[in-house]
């Protein structure tokens, strides 16, 4: 699951791309292991707006209202330092930021 | 010619609202940060090109917005609110002790002479200060640090600091206001505190004259006078003419004197305006009629301004950063209403008049005067 010069895709919840000012899904290069630190790590690095806006900016810990699909699989409790599904790390599947659904 | 920026801030994005000095014929330029809670935007009194804005959702947390073209175009800056050292804790509802969590900014106060420096009003209560156009935020400590802060509590919206006023004829006095801690007063740019509260009484405290605990929804000051402070809390309106070292209630003839907003006339500082609400149990007019106040005695007497108002079937809210006055020659006065809309009254209150009638509900109200 190392970097090995692959495009991470990452999708982001309506918001956050307007914030990020961004269309579609962002393609980033990750360096080291593809993790969930490592892919934030990067996201944030190349758009810093998006600091604290999904984790904490301090602790690292994700926000309460936000989760982290990939794979078909709910990746939220994952510890920031696993690694990322191979698929991911491939770039042949993206890396999903995701608002928790609320309404009424 | 003159004219006047009204800044709004609402549940669900920011508007900018643009008149000449008639105060006639509107523009309206919006949603900006479309979906999010704009809790509150203000422009630097030095520059009123330089507009800050308070960015909130429950999902990705506090972002805080400049503009450099009065609110035409925006560049997020710094967001982390992190407190200054171990943050300790406050009173939870139930009393129990709970460690200080940042939620939001509330409130931002523009530097009076230099655009780049700013205060943030956050929940949970403390005072940051940023130096370098919002990008870095410090905390001011000495606020959330005085001895009486583990006792503070949350008022129903959350422990809020959403009020800060910056003294204009005394260099480094700063006015804050807590919901519901009450009202506190620094002397040395924000170093050292001391509750400023003599003279208050709250029944839903167990001891009503208490040093702290009072859920003050508003201050105000004309920058004229700087040492007379008016004050709306929970219930009772009040003023100070000692710049807080004491009040006494001047609610008057007031039919409630529950309510959120206060404000000062530009250029009367004993005219004074208030919006009354029936009860901390009604968030809505009494009768169902919307209704500014205006005493023009500092106080204790005072009279219904209606004409334009709904005069029934008016069941909305006006929120304590919602009202806010201009300084044109004939004082311009606005307030935004939970139902969203936008009252304006280019003569000082005598009428009104809907900008907006539907707006997302408003959060905050600030006006700024153009050259």
């Amino acid at each position: 699951m190392t970097g090995s010069g692959d495009v991470i895709r990452v999708a982001l919840p309506a918001h956050l791309r307007t914030l990020a000012r961004v269309h579609g899904e962002v393609e980033l290069q990750v360096t080291g292991q593809v993790t969930q630190c490592s892919v934030l790590d990067a996201l944030e690095a190349r758009y810093p707006m998006l600091r604290g806006t999904i984790r904490d900016q301090r602790t690292g810990k994700r926000r309460a209202f936000i989760r982290f699909f990939a794979c078909e699989q709910d990746l939220s409790h994952e510890q920031p330092d696993v690694p990322l599904p191979e698929a991911v790390a491939a770039g042949t599947e993206p890396y999903l930021i995701v608002g928790a659904m609320a309404g009424g | 010619m003159s004219g006047v920026r009204v800044l709004v801030g609402t549940r669900k994005g920011a508007f900018v609202l643009s008149s000449d000095g008639k105060r006639e014929k509107w523009d309206v330029s919006g949603p900006h940060f479309a979906g999010w809670e704009i809790y509150h935007l203000k422009g630097s009194p030095a520059n009123p090109d330089r507009v800050y804005a308070s960015q909130t959702s429950g999902w990705f947390g506090q972002v805080i917005q400049r503009s450099d073209d009065g609110g035409m175009t925006w560049e997020p800056v710094g967001n982390d609110f992190s407190y200054a050292g171990e943050p300790g804790t406050h009173q939870w509802y139930d009393g129990t002790p709970h460690p200080w969590e940042f939620a939001r900014v509330w409130h931002l106060e523009p530097s009076l002479d230099d655009p780049d420096t700013v205060y943030a009003g956050v929940e949970d209560a403390g005072l940051f200060r940023s130096a370098d156009g919002g990008k870095h935020w410090q905390e001011l400590p000495g606020l959330r640090g005085h001895p009486s802060g583990p006792s503070w509590q949350p008022g129903a919206g959350g422990m809020c600091l959403h009020t800060i006023i910056l003294d204009p004829s005394r260099t480094g006095r700063i006015f804050t206001a807590i919901s519901a801690a009450g009202a506190f007063r620094s002397d040395d740019a924000g170093e050292t505190w001391r509750p400023v509260n003599h003279g208050l009484h709250s029944e839903g405290i167990p001891d009503s004259g208490a040093e702290v605990g009072h859920c003050v929804h508003r201050l105000a000051m004309h920058p004229s006078r700087p040492s007379v402070l008016y004050m709306q809390k929970h219930w009772d309106v009040m003023r100070s003419d000692d710049a807080g070292e004491t009040w006494h209630e001047i609610s008057g003839d007031l039919p409630t004197d529950f309510g959120f907003p206060i404000d000062v006339h530009a250029h009367e500082p004993e005219t004074v305006y208030v919006v009354p609400i029936t009860s901390d149990s009604h968030h809505f007019p009494p009768e169902g009629r919307l209704r500014v106040y205006r005493s023009r005695t500092g106080g204790n007497e005072w009279e219904p301004l209606t004409r334009g108002l709904p005069q029934e079937h008016c069941y909305v809210n006006v929120l304590r950063d919602a009202m806010a006055v201009d300084s044109l020659d004939t004082c311009g006065i606005y307030f935004g209403t939970t139902g969203g809309q936008v009252y304006a009254s280019a003569d000082a209150g005598d009428s009104w008049a809907p900008i907006v009638r539907d707006l997302p509900a408003v959060l905050s109200v600030e006006v700024q005067t153009l050259p």
